[in-house]
């Protein structure tokens, strides 16, 4: 199992977090979320694989925590 | 002040252990920079201020509104209407009258940024919008500056020390979080998504705690790291910043490519690709041939005698777009928002029949440059 965890506007599009079968990758995953939740699709987020940010498709193990975190500005 | 009286005022602190003397002569040597004065900016100026950083800088160009009440809590009713870096100033003064305030009433600009930035050690951004951020983490970079960042969003708040000088190299700065500025619309800010008052205040205090931490030496920094927190659940999570290698091409080089930067565009309209600048602007007039349009509502400032125009203001543009028989169309208002958004529906209409242009930055930056090269 992978456990996603949506942060901010992300968390009212699908739900706080998520668990979903394993799949390989986090360009696989994010296809995944896309069809789960389309409204996605237009959204702005980086993603955080076990705490850590990527900036490129990372591959996933098994039980790990995938974050999805939007940019805020408020002040 | 005598030496005892400041024991006193700071002796809660200097009996800490790991903090004392030295730490507090640092906080009194430090100068720090506090952008933007509103939810997050009000927490930070008053822990600091009150914990005895010696010179404090503001910049901001709001005034205090009713809104503002319900979280930034410097602010009272008599003082709606007031700039807020004058009343924020005179309520701060009274709490340590030995910190030296710096202020500008003014919104930072890539203009303005670096000469504002380089008297201050530290900055502290509590700005509201994607623009200023920006702005803030290419002048820190370039200026070697660390800052301490934090934003908010309705329940959630980030927190994170910025561009720190660590082990010999800078930690992450915002644009190894987030490379690239959203376009206007893509996040909502506080007006729109509303906010509770509590969390800037939590958020804010972290970002003073964070600044007091970096200038004294205190503690590990979020350098390298988010702090997130959720006040509905009260989940905090923190990441690893990995530093991205594009992240050096996405800011400008120099600062003069900083003060060439313009961060409002970059955050509003970067999806345009048919806007145009002033030199090009009065080549089409000079031309003669294309439909040149007002968008602007009627009776507005400035009234354009510069050069003959036609006026249909934006709400009307649908029913008169058969007064449009030119082939190249320019559309021009006051700043370039609503021409820009003329420019996208008149595309919409015509497709590629017609070649529509929107004047970048509007009919008052036009004004201002045509004075400059006269």
């Amino acid at each position: 199992m992978i456990t996603v965890l949506f942060f901010g506007k992300l968390a009212d599009i699908a739900e706080a977090a998520a668990e979903l079968p394993h799949v390989s990758s986090t360009d696989e995953l994010l296809e995944q979320l896309r069809l789960q939740y389309p409204a996605l699709a237009a959204e702005k987020f980086i993603m955080a694989v076990d705490k850590k940010t990527i900036s490129t498709n990372t591959l996933l193990t098994d039980n790990c925590t995938v974050a999805l975190l939007p940019p805020f500005s408020g002040g | 002040m005598n030496n005892d009286r400041l024991y006193e005022r700071y002796q809660r602190q200097l009996i800490l252990k790991g903090f004392g003397a030295e730490a507090q002569q640092k906080l009194l040597s430090a100068s720090v920079l506090v952008i933007g004065a509103g939810g997050l900016g009000c927490p930070v100026l008053q822990y600091l201020v009150a914990a005895g950083v010696g010179a404090i800088g503001i910049v901001d160009n709001d005034v205090v509104s009713l809104s503002n009440l319900h979280r930034q809590v410097l602010y009272n009713v008599q003082m709606i209407g007031r700039p807020k870096v004058d009343c924020a100033v005179e309520v701060l003064q009274q709490l340590n009258p030995q910190v030296r305030f710096t202020v500008y009433n003014e919104r930072l600009t890539n203009k303005n940024a670096s000469t504002i930035l380089s008297a201050f050690d530290v900055i502290v951004d509590g700005s509201d919008n994607f623009a200023t951020r920006y702005l803030v983490n290419d002048a820190c970079v370039l200026l070697n500056k660390p800052f301490v960042y934090g934003a908010i969003s309705q329940y959630e708040g980030q927190v994170a020390v910025l561009n720190v000088q660590e082990n010999n190299e800078r930690s992450a700065n915002y644009r190894d979080l987030f490379p690239h500025p959203p376009k206007e619309g893509e996040v909502l800010n506080c007006a729109e998504a509303g906010v509770l008052g509590v969390l800037p205040g939590i958020i804010g205090s972290m970002m003073a705690n964070e600044t007091i931490k970096l200038i004294t030496g205190t503690g590990a920094l979020l350098a390298n790291k988010l702090f997130t927190y959720n006040t509905l659940n009260n989940q905090t999570y923190e990441l690893e910043l990995s530093k991205r290698t594009e992240t050096a091409s996405l800011i400008p080089a120099t600062l003069e490519a900083l003060q060439e930067t313009d961060y409002e565009w970059l955050c509003s309209t970067a999806t345009l690709a048919n806007e145009i600048d002033a030199a090009a602007f009065n080549d089409i007039v000079a031309d003669g041939k294309a439909a040149i349009v007002d968008v602007r509502e009627k009776d507005e400032q400035p009234v354009v005698t510069e050069f003959s125009h036609m006026q249909i203001p934006l709400n009307s543009l649908q029913q008169h777009t058969a007064w449009l028989t030119e082939e190249t169309i320019v559309l021009f208002c006051l700043s370039g928002k609503r021409s820009a958004a003329a420019a996208k529906q008149l595309t919409e209409l015509f497709g590629t029949s017609k070649k529509i242009y929107s004047l970048k930055g509007g009919i008052q930056q036009w004004m201002q440059q045509q004075k400059q090269t006269v």
